[in-house]
């Protein structure tokens, strides 16, 4: 699930800091700069692991700060391929079953990763598996809130630095025409997420921790 | 920035757990000094990644209980990753067993799978409270328990 992802970057330290020890100092920059966000193709940025080496530092003209060359090991929040996480059910949607971890959000197990077959109930907004037994299929639902463990199948990183003004997205012309309720304005304004973790169920053992405790 | 190599280890949550928590108590002992500004990230990841932990298997283990894990480990053939699946999960049913080990069927017979769950279950500690919930319904014997 956590990785130690080794890293190099000039940290800046200014004036106003020179009385501290330059390793406390940096080990607060580089928190600062990295804690809870995600690189990319890297993972989601947790904690300073160690520092492992300082270059010298550098003072340039018409700045006071000192620049200096670190090498570091960071904690990452990055789960390989195949493996299995137990998370929350967050809400459910068209789209799937959204996951959270508590620290990161951006989980979707999509519809066709449910254990089959699979039923999204549309009053209630929650997916449902049809489970069957010899006395006939049970509807399982898949709460919000509940505990269900989920193997990683595919990660999406996202690009989300600035750019120039953005061309008009292609699916905005597509939705109207689709979409009965939700206004296509939402969907462009909804922030995308620089990191989502692909998730399936389809498999024994996995889903929600109440199916499987007997 | 430059990442040098983007997977230099696995940590297992136990680790992660520790390095949080002992970053926290410095950090309170530090106290509200003028040098938190800005370090709200921190504070919300530390306190967010804590939360789940601490509810992981992972918050009652200790370094010699991860040792000896592994020792007990070394005869069964699986990989790295696989045995960090088994520590950081505590699995307790067959099943479980086989989503963390790839194609079990063919590695794994089932009294080796029987076995592993033995291992897991009393090398490393369970939740106290349904430990004690499950006593009282089954025949657990605390014997392999070391507390």
């Amino acid at each position: 699930m956590f990785v130690l992802v080794e890293m190099v970057d000039t940290v800046r330290i200014p004036p106003w800091c020179f009385h501290r020890q330059l390793n406390e100092a940096v080990a607060e920059e580089l928190n600062k700069k990295l804690a809870n966000k995600v690189v990319f193709n890297v993972g989601l940025c947790i904690c300073l692991y160690d520092i492992t080496k300082l270059e010298d530092s550098y003072i340039f003209p018409g700045d006071g700060a000192s620049h200096t060359k670190v090498h570091f090991r960071f904690v990452v929040f990055h789960p390989f391929l195949e493996e299995i996480l137990v998370g929350k059910i967050k809400y459910c949607s068209q789209e799937g079953v959204h996951v959270t971890m508590g620290f990161f959000d951006d989980i979707l197990i999509p519809p066709e990763s449910l254990q089959q077959p699979a039923k999204f109930d549309e009053a209630e907004q929650v997916w449902l598996w049809e489970y069957e037994t010899d006395e006939g299929a049970h509807d399982l639902y898949m709460d919000q809130g509940e505990e269900i463990r989920f193997r990683v199948t595919d990660e999406v990183f996202v690009d989300t630095s600035p750019t120039g003004p953005a061309a008009a997205t292609p699916d905005n012309a597509a939705q109207p025409g689709q979409s009965t309720a939700a206004p296509a304005e939402e969907s462009t304004e909804k922030k995308e997420a620089p990191y989502t973790l692909i998730g399936t169920i389809c498999e024994p053992g996995l889903g929600l921790l109440s199916w499987w405790n007997n | 920035m430059e990442v040098k190599n983007a997977n230099a280890a696995m940590l297992s949550n136990y680790e992660v757990f520790k390095l949080l928590t002992d970053l926290k108590e410095q950090r309170k002992d530090a106290g509200k000094s003028k040098h938190s500004l800005g370090q709200q990230d921190l504070n919300t990841i530390m306190y967010e990644t804590l939360k789940y932990l601490s509810k992981t298997p992972c918050s009652r283990q200790s370094p010699e209980i991860v040792r000896e894990f592994l020792t007990t480990m070394m005869p069964q053939k699986l990989t790295k990753a696989e045995k960090l699946q088994l520590l950081n999960q505590r699995p307790q049913s067959a099943v479980e067993i086989q989503l963390m080990v790839e194609e079990s069927e063919e590695r794994l017979t089932e009294e080796q799978i029987e076995e592993l769950i033995q291992t897991v279950a009393g090398v490393l500690p369970g939740d106290p409270e349904q430990e004690n919930a499950a006593a009282a319904d089954a025949e657990m014997n605390g014997g392999a328990e070391q507390s």
